[in-house]
């Protein structure tokens, strides 16, 4: 094995030859500010359905659903942890499939079906996964758990749907539903405080996985 | 810290030093907890059931209300800009476009923010809660790279973030230190915890150690790390007249009042902080720039203000654990007796705080060895202030010392679990101090059975399944009982026979309002439905702080204190006509909504019957407890034995933890099923640590290169193995309900369990950690 | 983000008649271009949103498979041809991201996001030459576990970040592209660059162009293939080493061996070196490890990364006897 430095050596002579600078200009976007002609505010008419009800808005074209949930429609249920797609907490159901709503914008949800956690269930009437949650304590400061638990929805239904996994051995017989599969699909949903191995004991409980 | 601040730790330490001798000769019975707390002897009633979350139905329908979910009306959304130069001044601001830019407000820079004293600094004073004790947005000075630099307020975060985007800094840079190697080279300075010096020595240690027949001597290097709690830091915010509201995500609300209050020159009374949710804390949930900035800006633009951090911005703003160089050398005679134990080693912080990383905690109390030298030197870097994170020294400082226990048990071919067994104290050796409560062989034995140590090669390397090599290991874990000052709760007490305790605790994900609600339900002897327990606000009694594994010990000694206060009160209005009639205080119980004489549980008449013969709609008491001087007096420590099974894939390297064991000795556990929660919580957040976690800094800038979810690795699902957690369950007769605090424990140990598990089936010793598939190759 | 204005296109002619210039972009999942925008470092002034073209996966009357662009990763790696006879894909798809972004990204999206290297996503406070030319590189002297070991320069040691296009790499799938000058086939192969001294320019695409489809072509062997993804924990990370591999032997000797490299190059690295010493050789561990060896030879890791080379050559190896032992 060789290591080669030719790459490490130009960089300490660029940090040489810099070393002396004294004012540094950064702008903290990163690029320099377009004209001023593109600081229109843009912004468009949509209409999707939450948790059963049309909502028609105008927002601005930047608006995440994430953000159209939360600032505009007050469904705070679903939540923000990263606004990159890294941790989870804002899933929501779209059409059927899960998806993380910081990711995608809330114009292109055009006639689009989304269910938030608000739409699964309410206090005294709780959906099967809220309430197993509860029973093995599948959570515990709250806030990755909407997202958890729209997952967990998902989850029983990617699999009973025979949608495979990365830990699906054959890939040609139907996806069974374990402790492996529901580990590997759950883990687009990060929960610091670790309720993991309980996540795990209520959705095998809604879904009926032998122990 | 500058000297001054030095002089006056040193002196509290000596205050404290003297006192600490006093109380620890005086007795028992003067100590809070001398007498056990009548809880304990309750062994079926609502302590310890494992009853699921009251706010549960709230947390899973998505109905609990985070910081950033208060909604108020003409409310202004923010965003920060941070600095790019870890030290130096900022020339020029330029802010004109981001101004221009639609939607924005105001654009608030060091030129036009709100005059305000500097934050105080954490443990300077009783109820201070700053992270460090820098300006906030008073002058064009930059101390570490990332410093919020100017923050934007616009009609909505779209606006803003985009403005964000448009200004432009000029900086003149200072020579920096960033580097923790220079900074040793430099000179390293001894440092002080809670106004003691974090050292310690018995006998002559070197010596010893040169002498002893067998020894190991190790340097252990563990990185920085963040928090990471999935919330992120929010506050919206609000002026009404001269006071501030705050509604905040945190750990110490009362602390923030104060504090805030100081910082503005105002009484502190006129802050209200409010957190009756908080997104995870772990040490991370204190008082940081984006609170204040958020009241300044708010008071600039006259409106609300929503301040939510970015991921990136909980990086730049909020501090994390400080990294550490550890020497630990340990020698032994050949049946494996302690002649010498050394823990010492280096930590980077800064200039403007007070916190040095105590990693040698652990040392302290764990072993007994002949000669012991512990020591933490500190340098002082350019950077964000470094703050508590989840089992503070202990996390770290237990990875060394277990790894070198394990390291020494291989040289003297002695079982590491034996080997530990063998040099059990008596006493906490560096104080003297007698132990409260100490069951760790319990623990021990318990959980080798039910692991199966047995069935642990005693040679590395040798088992294998398939591309997979096998290992077992084990370590010690141990996090101190702390009560600290400042608890005080309320009770109201009603003629239907309903009670509220009041008292200005937090909610983090530690099951707080229904396990006290268990406490005070059976403390009162109501039902648990009769209880209603109000917390995470300021205005309410006490100061007490969600950290140290202390808030349970802290609410617990208010309600004793309240507890007593009313049936001192009922017996008083109760009056002569009443079976209880001639009762002192400490002759009484609670039993079925109501008092009876503690030794004849027939004298009894309910609290509805006493309050109507007075005439009395409620009755209402408040009440503090004695300071914590049981804590100079026992030594209080929680304990517990990690075990850990791991593989270690022999082609790619790849480490991951197939089975993991805590067996902990806790004192009472109060609800079986919340506690193992956070026992499981503790040790997942210490695989991370073990196996991935690292903030990285590049030395080069000063900067943090990984603020982000997807570059900073936290363990996802597929990472967590089972983790069966079982505990002793016997009570600490001079703590509260007989509990311990149970948040931080489980980090503690667990990275050392999972390298001694990696030696075990590689026959590599880990020293670096994140233990990553690159060192195992 | 700066503002923009936002159109959809049902097919490639109409997304490509809205294409203005260089400040459009197309839009599929956005899991990428949403993200990149946030953090400033992608600035269109106008997205067309090419998610409504063609989602189907249809066969080749000679066997092979044609993908729409807008086929989300999931729909792909469920689809039961797929599955059946390109599991090296399918299992490259389903080891990258989480479910949740699986569900969101498309094909081309997939094909065309860019680097994760935590200097070019810091906008405000790294210098990175991929964002703006000439600026220098952070990366190199700075935390580069993730970076690159083949083909990189002096002035960019990103990787490239899909596993998907590994497995395309060595399927040697062919991407279908359209634009103002019309339509166009290019091997995946020789779709992204190397950073050369334009790190700037991750493919050979012009601004106008649109991928709208990826064509595979029949693959009797594709039944015995894999793919291996190593990464720093065990889901939801990108890789610092992964083979995406095709085997086919023959009475103990190696009719055909295709081997694609991910999380090693600015690009999906095809093992054409490798794959020459394999081709006609026996099926042996020694031809294996030769053949890692040669790919490896050229390999140029810096301090951070140079466990790559020997965890790539491993990898290979393993892959490479895997495949052979369920022949």
């Amino acid at each position: 094995m060789q290591t080669s430095t030719h790459l490490e050596i130009s960089r300490r002579d660029l940090l040489i030859s810099s070393a002396a600078t004294v004012a540094v200009t950064g702008v903290a976007g990163g690029a320099i500010a377009q004209s001023a002609g593109n600081d229109m505010v843009q912004t468009s008419k949509v209409s999707f359905i939450v948790n059963g009800d049309i909502h028609n808005m105008k927002l601005d074209n930047r608006t995440t659903l994430l953000d159209a949930l939360r600032e505009h429609l007050h469904l705070t249920g679903t939540k923000k942890g990263c606004d990159h797609g890294q941790c989870g907490a804002c899933t929501v159901i779209v059409d059927g499939r899960r998806l993380n709503a910081c990711l995608t914008l809330a114009i292109m949800q055009e006639g689009r079906r989304v269910t938030t956690i608000e739409g699964l269930g309410k206090p005294g009437d709780l959906h099967p996964m809220q309430a197993a949650f509860i029973k093995h304590d599948g959570f515990q400061c709250g806030y990755c758990t909407p997202g958890q638990i729209c997952s967990s929805v998902a989850v029983l239904e990617e699999i009973g749907a025979n949608i495979p996994s990365h830990v699906t051995a054959d890939l040609t017989s139907p996806v069974a539903l374990t402790a492996a599969e529901v580990r590997e699909r759950m883990s687009g949903n990060i929960c610091r405080c670790g309720a993991y191995s309980n996540i795990i004991d209520a959705i095998s409980d809604v879904g009926g996985m032998k122990a | 810290m500058n000297i001054i601040e030095d002089a006056k730790q040193a002196v509290q330490g000596l205050v404290q030093g003297a006192m600490a001798k006093a109380v620890a000769l005086a007795p028992d019975s003067w100590m809070p907890g001398g007498e056990p707390d009548p809880l304990i002897r309750h062994q079926h009633g609502h302590v310890g059931k494992p009853l699921s979350r009251i706010d549960g139905p709230r947390k899973v329908t998505g109905s609990a209300t985070f910081s950033a979910e208060f909604p108020v009306d003409g409310m202004v959304y923010a965003a920060v800009v941070f600095a790019t130069i870890a030290k130096g001044r900022l020339v020029e601001i330029d802010t004109r476009s981001a101004e221009a830019s639609p939607g924005v407000i105001s654009v608030m820079t060091h030129r036009n923010a709100p005059k305000l004293n500097p934050p105080p600094v954490f443990m300077s004073s009783s109820k201070a809660a700053g992270g460090d004790n820098l300006p906030i947005m008073q002058d064009d000075r930059i101390h570490w790279n990332g410093q919020p630099i100017a923050v934007v307020l616009a009609e909505s975060q779209e606006f803003a973030d985009h403005a964000a985007s448009l200004i432009c800094a000029t900086y003149e840079a200072d020579v920096t230190l960033t580097n923790f190697a220079v900074a040793i080279a430099k000179g390293t300075e001894p440092s002080l915890f809670m106004g003691q010096p974090l050292h310690n020595e018995i006998g002559d240690a070197e010596k010893a150690l040169k002498e002893a027949p067998v020894a190991v001597d190790a340097t252990y290097r563990t990185p920085r790390h963040n928090h990471n709690a999935i919330e992120l830091h929010a506050v919206t915010v609000a002026w009404t007249g001269d006071t501030l509201r705050i509604h905040d995500a945190s750990q110490l609300v009362a602390h923030t009042a104060w504090s805030v209050a100081q910082m503005f020159g105002m009484d502190e009374k006129q802050v209200v902080v409010t957190s009756p949710f908080v997104g995870g804390g772990f040490g991370g949930k204190c008082l940081w720039q984006h609170q204040v900035l958020a009241a300044a800006a708010a008071k600039i633009v006259g409106r609300p203000v929503r301040l939510v951090l970015s991921r990136e911005g909980v990086y730049r703003v909020v501090g994390g654990r400080t990294l550490t160089e550890q020497r630990v050398a340990l020698g032994a005679d050949k049946h494996g007796k302690f002649k010498a134990l050394i823990h010492t080693g280096v930590i980077a912080k800064t200039p403007s705080n007070i916190l040095p990383e105590p990693f040698i905690m652990p040392a302290r109390s764990a072993y007994a060895s002949e000669t012991m030298l512990l020591d933490v030197q500190a340098v002082e870097l350019d950077m964000l202030a470094n703050t508590f994170m989840r089992a503070p020294g202990e996390a770290v400082g237990t990875f060394a010392l277990e790894s070198a226990i394990d390291e020494l048990a291989d040289a003297l071919g002695i079982d590491p679990i034996e080997l530990r067994l063998r040099n059990e104290p008596e006493k906490e050796p560096t104080s003297g101090l007698p132990f409260s409560s100490r069951h760790v062989v319990e623990a021990w034995k318990m959980g080798a059975e039910r692991f199966g140590w047995d069935q642990r090669s005693v040679k590395p390397g040798l088992v294998r399944d398939g591309e997979w090599l096998v290992g077992l290991g084990c370590a010690t874990a141990t996090y101190p009982y702390y009560r600290m000052p400042g608890g005080a709760a309320r009770i109201t007490l009603t003629r239907l026979g309903q009670a509220t305790v009041d008292i200005a605790a937090h909610e983090m994900g530690m099951g707080t309002a229904t396990v006290q609600t268990q406490v005070v339900a059976e403390r009162l002897g109501l039902s648990l439905e009769a209880i209603t327990f109000n917390y995470g606000d300021s205005t309410l009694p006490g100061v007490v702080l969600a950290g140290g594994s202390q808030q349970t010990a802290s609410i617990g000694a208010s309600v004793i204190a309240a507890h007593r206060a009313l049936v001192k009160e009922l017996i008083k209005i109760a009056g002569n006509d009443s079976p209880l009639a001639g009762l002192k205080p400490d002759e009484v119980a609670s039993r079925d909504a109501g008092l009876c004489k503690a030794d004849d549980p027939s004298r009894f008449e309910t609290y509805a019957s006493i309050l109507e013969r007075a005439h009395r709609d409620e009755i209402r008491v408040e009440a503090s407890p004695p300071d914590p001087l049981e804590t100079m007096h026992w030594s209080m420590h929680s304990h517990g034995a990690m075990f850990c099974e791991v593989r270690v894939n022999a082609v790619t390297g790849e480490p991951r933890v197939s089975r993991f064991l805590g067996s902990f000795d806790c004192g009472r556990i109060l609800n079986s099923k919340t506690a193992a929660s956070q026992f499981r919580g503790g040790i997942i957040m210490g695989l991370g640590l073990a196996l991935m976690e690292e903030t990285q800094f590049d030395e080069r800038y000063g900067r943090i290169m990984n603020p982000s979810l997807s570059e900073y690795h936290v363990p996802v699902h597929m990472d967590v193995p089972d983790i069966d957690v079982i505990w002793t369950d016997i009570p600490d007769p001079h703590t509260p309900m007989g509990a311990h605090g149970v948040g931080e424990i489980g980090i503690t140990g667990t990275a050392a369990a999972v390298a001694n598990a990696i030696y075990n089936a590689t026959g590599k010793r880990m020293r670096d950690l994140p233990i990553t598939l690159d060192k195992l190759l | 983000m700066i503002p923009f204005s936002y159109s959809r296109a049902t097919d490639a002619n109409g997304a490509i008649e809205q294409v203005a210039g260089n400040h459009t972009k197309y839009l599929g999942g956005g899991t990428n271009l949403v993200d990149l925008m946030r953090e400033n470092i992608e600035r269109p002034t106008a997205l067309v949103d090419v998610t409504g073209l063609s989602n189907e996966i249809t066969e080749t009357p000679d066997g092979g498979l044609i993908i729409g662009a807008a086929v989300r990763n999931t729909a792909l790696a469920s689809h039961p041809i797929v599955r059946a006879r390109y599991p090296v894909l399918c299992r490259a798809i389903l080891a990258g991201a989480s479910a949740q972004i699986r569900n969101m990204a498309t094909v081309g999206g997939n094909i065309l996001q860019r680097t994760r290297c935590s200097y070019f996503y810091d906008a405000a406070g790294s210098n990175c030459n991929k964002r703006t030319l000439g600026e220098g590189c952070d990366a190199i002297g700075g935390f580069a576990r993730y970076h690159a070991i083949l083909g990189a320069s002096p002035s960019c040691i990103a990787t490239h970040p899909s596993d998907m296009c590994v497995a395309l790499a060595a399927l040697d799938a062919v991407v279908l592209v359209d634009g103002i000058h019309g339509e166009r086939r290019l091997a995946l192969n020789d779709l992204h660059r190397l950073p050369g001294d334009r790190p700037d320019v991750d493919t050979v695409l012009e601004p106008d162009e649109l991928i709208t489809a990826v064509e595979l072509p029949q693959f009797s062997l594709a039944s015995r293939s894999t793919y291996r993804k190593v990464r720093d924990r065990s889901s939801y990370a990108f890789a610092l080493v992964s083979v995406a591999a095709i085997l086919n032997v023959k009475d103990g000797l190696i009719a055909d061996a295709r081997i694609g490299l991910g999380g090693v190059a600015h690009k999906p690295w095809r093992a054409r070196k490798a794959e020459a010493i394999l081709r006609g050789g026996p099926a042996t561990i020694a031809q294996f490890e030769a053949a890692a060896g040669a790919e490896l030879a050229d390999a140029q890791p810096l301090q951070d990364n140079v466990f790559k080379v020997e965890l790539a050559r491993r990898t290979i190896v393993a892959v490479l006897e895997d495949l052979r032992d369920t022949q």
